[in-house]
């Protein structure tokens, strides 16, 4: 993954609208997030290999960006975005990732599904 | 608290996450491997979900389950563990699983390889989802079976409330001369250790007694049966 080129990100996004995809998004503090600082209210969410169609993405905000998604029916949005690559199997992976290079936030697209 | 590490008839290791063995573990799993004591070690997921991916990235949230997976076969490999079994379990998912199927899981390794020892965590001072799942699902499977049946249990707990509620650990390995293959084993997982290897390195050879001391000494809890977690299940 490299540093998200806005302008470049951009056109990956438009080439998956209108598509039936598959998507993971994730936000994650840790497991050990409360163990190390204890009192720390540890939240997060995943979702992966959900089917979307989204009619409009876009890329918003300086780095960290905000990528979001408007779908026929709803919203996909994911925060804190710093890295992408268009993989191998031409999926388009995104993520946040910290100063320290920990994941933070992952969204994910897909025309085929996502492995186990 | 027993010292001597006792020859086994097999040994079975259960854990969610390849390098779960490494820290605390991995010393005790080379003794056993060397007095020629068959060791099953279990690893029920891939890690899939390690937040660590470097900078810059070294992997993908999609591409960390196959480096994990070298790794894992690789500290399995420094530590002399023949016998490595990937569950396909995924990682942060195993407490959602069906509860039965993991007690099934268990239950299905000890007909099969008749450990003497179980090594895995202790339920609820294991921290991570993941671990209590584990953790539950070992001493549920040990349950079901006649005292006489039982193997043993060392289990590892490091919550930060474990010395109040389990008080101190009931074993404690010396392990000083395996720290060759403990640090082998730890730097296997280099996409999760690589940054604390330098420094622990670096103190264990300037002799730094604190990093030593924590380093040679691989401490286990037996189950408390008459502090069951649950009457039954």
């Amino acid at each position: 993954m490299e540093k998200v080129n806005r302008e470049e990100l951009q056109r990956l996004i438009d080439s998956f609208a209108g598509k039936e995809l598959y998507i993971h998004l994730e936000t994650t503090n840790g497991s050990y997030a409360a163990h190390f600082n204890e009192g720390f209210f540890n939240a997060g969410a995943f979702i992966r290999n959900a089917q979307i169609r989204f009619e409009l993405g876009k890329v918003a905000g300086e780095s960290p960006h905000r990528v979001g998604l408007k779908l026929p029916y709803g919203w996909v949005y994911a925060q804190g975005i710093t890295h992408y690559e268009l993989d191998e199997h031409g999926r388009l992976l995104m993520a946040g990732l910290d100063g320290s290079g920990k994941l933070a936030v992952a969204l994910e697209l897909s025309e085929t599904p996502f492995a186990y | 608290m027993a010292v001597t590490i006792e020859k086994e008839r097999s040994v079975l290791v259960v854990f969610p996450h390849p390098d779960d063995e490494a820290f605390g573990t991995s010393g005790t799993l080379s003794k056993y491997v060397d007095m020629g004591v068959p060791v099953t070690y279990a690893c029920l997921t891939l890690g899939e979900m390690g937040r660590n991916l470097g900078i810059p990235p070294f992997a993908t949230r999609e591409t960390l389950p196959e480096v994990r997976k070298k790794e894992l076969q690789a500290a399995a490999d420094a530590i002399g563990i023949k016998d490595l079994r990937m569950m396909g379990f995924r990682d942060k998912t195993v407490e959602f699983e069906d509860d039965e199927k993991m007690v099934q899981l268990i239950s299905g390794f000890i007909d099969e390889l008749d450990p003497s020892l179980i090594i895995s965590f202790y339920p609820g001072y294991s921290v991570h989802p993941d671990h209590e799942a584990t953790a539950r699902a070992v001493v549920r499977a040990v349950r079901r079976l006649p005292d006489e049946k039982r193997p043993k249990l060392y289990l590892v707990a490091f919550a930060n409330d474990t010395e109040e509620g389990l008080g101190q650990h009931d074993v404690e390995h010396e392990v000083a001369d395996m720290l060759d293959r403990k640090i082998k084993t730890l730097k296997a997982h280099s996409s999760q250790t690589g940054y604390m290897m330098k420094d622990l390195e670096a103190a264990l050879a300037a002799g730094e007694a604190e990093a030593i001391e924590r380093f040679s000494k691989e401490r286990f809890y037996y189950y408390r049966w008459h502090e069951d977690f649950e009457d039954s299940f």
